[in-house]
């Protein structure tokens, strides 16, 4: 059972079982836990291998026990997601805790990827239960219907669910190269049914100058 | 659980704040400014420009007055809502009828067409004119004080009217016998208070609740020493730069 205690500390009731979380983002617990690191991410062999290949790779842990157990990493602010069987896309470093039923993995995001400075790749979390995502400064959820297409900046993007096709798309023009760009080049565009993160900050990307 | 709140293009607020980092712009058909690559995300159709070019090139003329810092600046165009945000700082809309606000070039996110922005005399600070809404950022809520006071200089966010600012040294304290030992010697350290900036007639002025600076933004003139505008900048600038055309390169 994830809960929020202020906007920056989540705090998880556990009875017995188990939660998956960013490693050392433990900042406080009572009763009983145990934390075990999770080689490679928690995904197994065949995952640890595809993180590694991929760069995105996660250091996990997986905390066990009776009592509540308290997360924060660099006083980001959380958001929590509630996921019915639908698959959660969210950048490594965005993060923090997943229920320990879900599934994470990693997809291939295109080029996408690539000009949101978190390369190629991103992680996955499928199934129903609850994650916990970090941004910087309080996340903005946006839903996304066949009538209204959101674009969002590459670099304040976090994470996406539902089912969204995203695009790529890019303003520039032969003014760019004269310097005279609009520091608004490339966009994600997604259409389609769903959610999606964005942060009120802007991580130094690719195409955030042009 | 109550889970987040989600926006959509009908909840969005209209001009107003999602939350205390996030500015919602409605545009109908309008224009906005906005500081290069602080747009987050936006519905609907919105291109964005670069000011000073192609059919842009009158609005430096009716709105920037400087061809100088309009390459730092982009036109929103079209209809939609787009969300502002500068790397999480506290962001605050802000209405001028008929009045003019100076404010630290860094601070300012975005602006309506219908306010001219001008370069101020006070290097590193901008000067709003006319009525119209504007977004400013700052680390930490914006405190609004009247004059006259005296102003931390790296706190000091911008002021409205007329105060006239000018420098405070605590004179007393640095020519004193203790002060100006500690001032020439280094030993004991100083306060970090001996100056300020004073403000004096009417007014408002504007602070922010923390003393890390924003980073400026260029506006055309010598850059200063941080905070300290009128400082000239150290390093003269080298002919053949064909004005400041290497920094829109990032050189």
């Amino acid at each position: 059972m994830f809960r929020l205690q202020g906007s920056k500390t989540l705090a998880v009731d556990l009875t017995g079982d188990a939660v998956k979380a960013k490693n050392g983002s433990m900042v406080a617990y009572d009763g009983r836990m145990t934390f075990k690191k999770m080689t490679g991410g928690g995904d197994g062999l065949r995952g640890m291998v595809t993180r590694r290949l991929t760069g995105e790779q996660m250091a996990v842990m997986e905390v066990k026990g009776q009592g509540t157990c308290y997360f924060a990493d660099r006083a980001s602010e959380i958001s929590l997601v509630s996921l019915h069987g639908d698959k959660l896309y969210v950048e490594a470093s965005n993060l923090l805790a997943t229920d320990a039923g879900l599934r994470t993995g990693t997809a291939f995001t295109g080029l996408r990827g690539g000009a949101s400075g978190n390369g190629l790749f991103t992680t996955t979390v499928e199934g129903t239960g609850q994650a916990a995502l970090m941004s910087d400064g309080s996340a903005v959820v946006l839903r996304v219907t066949p009538q209204y297409p959101l674009q969002v900046d590459p670099g304040a993007y976090i994470a996406h669910q539902g089912s969204l096709r995203q695009q790529f798309q890019s303003g520039v023009n032969f003014r760019t190269f004269m310097g005279e760009g609009s520091g608004e080049a490339f966009q994600i565009r997604f259409e389609g049914d769903g959610l999606v993160y964005v942060q009120p900050s802007e991580r130094n990307t690719l195409g955030g100058d042009v | 659980m109550s889970g987040p709140v989600i926006f959509d293009p009908m909840t969005l607020p209209s001009d107003d704040n999602v939350n205390s980092y996030t500015f919602c712009v409605e545009l109908k058909g309008s224009r906005w400014f906005l500081q290069k690559g602080k747009m987050i995300a936006y519905y609907g159709q919105i291109a964005f420009d670069g000011v000073g070019h192609g059919r842009f090139e009158r609005l430096v003329r009716s709105s920037f007055h400087s061809p100088l810092h309009a390459s730092d600046w982009v036109v929103a165009e079209g209809s939609g809502k787009m969300l502002l945000a500068d790397r999480a700082f506290d962001v605050n809309s802000f209405d001028l009828a008929d009045g003019n606000l100076t404010i630290r070039s860094g601070n300012l996110l975005a602006f309506e067409p219908t306010l001219a922005l001008k370069q101020s005399i006070v290097p590193g600070f901008l000067t709003l004119i006319g009525t119209g809404k504007f977004v400013a950022a700052s680390n930490g809520p914006v405190v609004f004080m009247e004059p006259p006071l005296r102003v931390d200089p790296q706190a000091l966010v911008g002021w409205a009217d007329c105060p006239s600012p000018c420098h405070h040294y605590d004179h007393a304290y640095m020519t004193g016998v203790m002060g100006g030992l500690r001032a020439l010697t280094g030993i004991g350290g100083t306060s970090g208070e001996e100056h300020q900036f004073e403000f004096v007639g009417a007014g408002t002025v504007l602070l922010q609740s923390t003393e890390a600076l924003m980073p400026e933004q260029p506006t055309g003139a010598g850059p200063g020493e941080p905070g300290v505008p009128g400082t000239p900048g150290s390093a003269p600038r080298g002919s053949g730069q064909l004005g400041d055309l290497q920094r829109r390169f990032g050189l």
